[in-house]
């Protein structure tokens, strides 16, 4: 279901061309000289947005793809990133900037659904039509929310106030009050971490990596809002291992009184009020619990979205996109000219997909270089 | 006040439920059915599978057979860690070997208890089909004989599932209070073994069932959700065979009965035999205890089976479908739903002599 308004407001008016800008738009930045060749990048959010950026600092002409109306992607619906708390329509504003180039040729709304290599030429297909070709391909296709009615025991989308991490980001960036079934402050809200991470029952052995430092960021925020409401993180281990992160868990505890339980939940159901009660096992204490909220919180995991671009096939066959040499470059096994940035080749935070943007762009252009006989 | 149902991926509880339910259904035969008794469905609730074998046959017009050489699948034998597994096997798959002389290819099973583990050995098999072929050896070894996995192979409950509306439409009696014309508020509890250890063979998966929510809602009533829905009933092998832990057992019970009480249910429907008992029993020796009661107006909760409740609404005599051998009185729910019934023949044998009195029966120790 689209969201009804754009929360980040200030970025649509500020820049009113950004959203429609086509290849015929006056460019902001860059010079005159032709381009000889093109990249294409697919996907609009943080990796897809520094890649381009990169290619046109490079003056390699870029055809950049969004399935949406807008590029931002997820970033759009975000409120504050951590472990800083800038706005994320800040973080927004700084990445866009070095979009704003006349080598950049943005197509909105067209989503790559397949991506083929023929005798050095990659074309781009839409679901029944081909939508263009490239000399080189950047995927940055981010990742999907895993959807949270697959842990049954949880209740989402059954009951009213179980809801996930990526809601209650939109609850905050519009400024929405997450209030108790009497309209008053929440008495208690709990988090439930790795819901679709390192949970064999749904098919992800993987750790998602951001979640852990989500529930601790949203966690304080509601008790900045609600000082008298009690938080809960049922956690299996923290995982905070980020620039920040593991000063934030602190911060949460010691500052915030963010009560944080190590074990798993492994059932809610919905009372007579519509609050939602919790059983968990304390693993620290070895006792079972049970535990009554206003809100249930779950903190869902990244789910691939990117190998079905690669391949065409349908949603069942995703999975991250492993690089040929994934410790040493992003480039695709098997596919000369195809290069992953950001989530599709694996759960990242917004600087590292920031940095892997930029790491593709790289190495996409030495790639041109050597496929065109330059050995600068 | 935030509106839940604008989130992305927040779905209305009836579509939610409906997704859930979307990804559990499973594939129900329509007519030839082998039945498989439960050894304790026919000691605790003697009347019903008779009745769900007159349901089917008289009702539905459906061939049904069920085979006097059919023996105990020997499950609670097998949960209580005294029947080695390939005995299990070997006696399961001569089950099937019967199923097979008979010319049947379609299992109906009665006990929630054998279904489980008619699943669990059949994936077994799936997964170690040298297990399957040395069960094969020592089934000929034994009997001589030999056996086919079941085409289809469901449960009874699922049977009077798929032929709910069926039933409806011959429906005598509606689950609709006479007095004020609301739906009954129906309890409905589901098994463990009925879908907790396969999700996928269960209507409606693990967590919601479907299968009685179905049965319930076409006969007019509604299901009560309350927090405590998912937890066992009490039964527990292991609970109640030892009886120094039995306190377990009656624990877990009163966990459910108290957690439903404040939604006030007319009644409790269970598919799994150990579940009604279990559910029935308790509540009598839980006011024994302590008083406590936890239907309206401190009334007990009648509790009954799927055939007997199918029975209820097709219009048998609440007394020739064994409803008198329910600890808890079922009156009070009859006189609900308007159904007639002869209290002097309550306790009467066919030939209307009195055989049992509640009054005459002591505490047996």
């Amino acid at each position: 279901m689209p969201r009804e308004k754009p929360y980040i407001k200030s970025n649509r008016q500020e820049i009113p061309a950004f959203a429609g800008m086509t290849s015929d738009a006056q460019p902001v930045t860059g010079n005159r000289q032709p381009v000889t060749v093109r990249v294409a990048v697919v996907g609009g959010g943080p990796a897809g947005m520094a890649a381009v950026g990169a290619l046109a600092a490079m003056h390699i002409g870029v055809d950049w793809y969004e399935k949406e109306d807008r590029v931002g992607g997820k970033l759009n619906n975000y409120h504050q990133l951590f472990p800083d708390r800038v706005p994320a329509s800040e973080a927004f504003g700084q990445l866009v900037k070095g979009t704003y180039h006349n080598h950049i040729d943005r197509h909105l709304g067209k989503a790559i659904t397949s991506v083929g290599v023929n005798a050095g030429r990659i074309s781009l297909n839409g679901k029944d039509h081909k939508i263009g070709e490239a000399d080189a391909v950047i995927l940055a296709t981010g990742f999907d929310f895993f959807d949270a009615r697959h842990k049954e025991e949880f209740g989402y989308g059954i009951y009213k106030h179980v809801i996930t991490s990526a809601d209650l980001e939109t609850v905050f960036a519009d400024g929405d009050k997450l209030l108790n079934v009497n309209g008053s402050a929440p008495a208690s809200v709990a988090f439930v971490h790795c819901v679709g991470s390192r949970d064999e029952q749904v098919g992800v052995s993987y750790c998602s990596r951001l979640c852990c430092i989500t529930g601790i960021k949203q966690a304080i925020q509601i008790r900045r809002e609600y000082r008298e409401t009690r938080v809960y993180n049922f956690y299996i281990d923290m995982r905070a291992f980020g620039r920040g992160y593991e000063e934030l868990y602190r911060e949460a505890q010691e500052n915030h009184g963010v009560r944080f339980i190590r074990g798993r939940v492994s059932e809610a159901s919905e009372d007579e009020q519509g609050r939602i009660r919790v059983k968990a096992e304390d693993t620290l204490m070895s006792r079972p619990i049970k535990l009554t909220v206003d809100w249930l919180v779950l903190l869902i995991g990244m789910s691939p979205s990117c190998s079905a671009v690669l391949s065409g096939k349908g949603e069942r066959e995703k999975s991250f996109t492993n690089a040929e040499n994934p410790l040493t470059g992003s480039a695709v096994k098997g596919q000369p000219g195809v290069f992953l940035a950001g989530c599709c080749a694996g759960p990242m935070s917004i600087p590292e997909s920031v940095a892997s943007g930029r790491s593709a762009a790289v190495q996409a252009a030495e790639y041109l270089n050597k496929k065109n006989g330059n050995s600068e | 006040m935030i509106n839940t149902s604008r989130f992305t991926r927040h779905v209305s509880r009836k579509s939610g439920m409906i997704h859930y339910w979307r990804d559990y259904q499973k594939e129900i035969a329509e007519d030839e059915f082998f039945y498989v008794r439960s050894c304790i469905r026919q000691n605790f609730f003697p009347g019903a599978e008779n009745l769900f074998i007159d349901i089917l046959r008289n009702k539905l017009g459906k061939k049904v057979f069920e085979d006097a050489d059919h023996t105990t699948c020997t499950g609670i034998g097998y949960h209580s860690d005294i029947v080695p597994i390939e005995t299990t096997m070997t006696v399961i798959a001569r089950q099937f070997a019967l199923m097979k002389e008979r010319g049947y290819r379609n299992l109906v099973i009665s006990c929630v208890t054998s279904f489980g583990l008619y699943s669990e050995i059949l994936d077994l098999w799936k997964h170690d089909p040298a297990l399957k072929t040395k069960i094969e050896g020592y089934l000929s070894e034994a009997t001589g004989r030999s056996f086919d996995e079941p085409a289809n192979m469901v449960h009874a409950s699922d049977i009077l599932y798929k032929f709910r509306y069926e039933i409806a439409e011959q429906a005598v009696n509606r689950l609709v209070n006479n007095e004020t014309g609301l739906p009954l508020r129906v309890v409905d509890h589901i098994g463990c073994h009925y879908a907790k250890t396969f999700p996928e063979r269960g209507i409606g998966g693990s967590e919601f069932p479907q299968v009685l929510t179905g049965l319930i809602k076409a006969w007019g009533g509604e299901t009560v959700d309350y927090p405590e829905r998912r937890h066992c009933c009490g039964f527990g092998f292991r609970q109640y065979i030892l009886q120094s832990s039995r306190g377990y057992s009656i624990s877990h019970s009163r966990t459910k009965l108290e957690s439903m009480m404040p939604y006030e249910p007319d009644l409790i429907v269970a598919n799994c035999p150990g579940c009604a008992m279990f559910l029935d029993r308790w509540q009598y020796t839980l006011e024994e205890t302590d008083g406590s009661v936890y239907g309206p107006g401190r009334t007990k909760i009648p509790v009954v089976t799927h055939e007997e409740l199918a029975g209820l609404v097709l219009g048998y005599d609440p007394w020739e479908i064994g409803l008198q051998t329910h600890q808890v009185p079922v009156e009070g729910l009859l006189d609900k739903i308007g159904i007639r019934y002869d209290p002097e023949k309550k306790y009467a044998d066919r030939q209307g002599k009195l055989i049992g009195d509640t009054v005459a029966v002591t505490a047996i120790v």
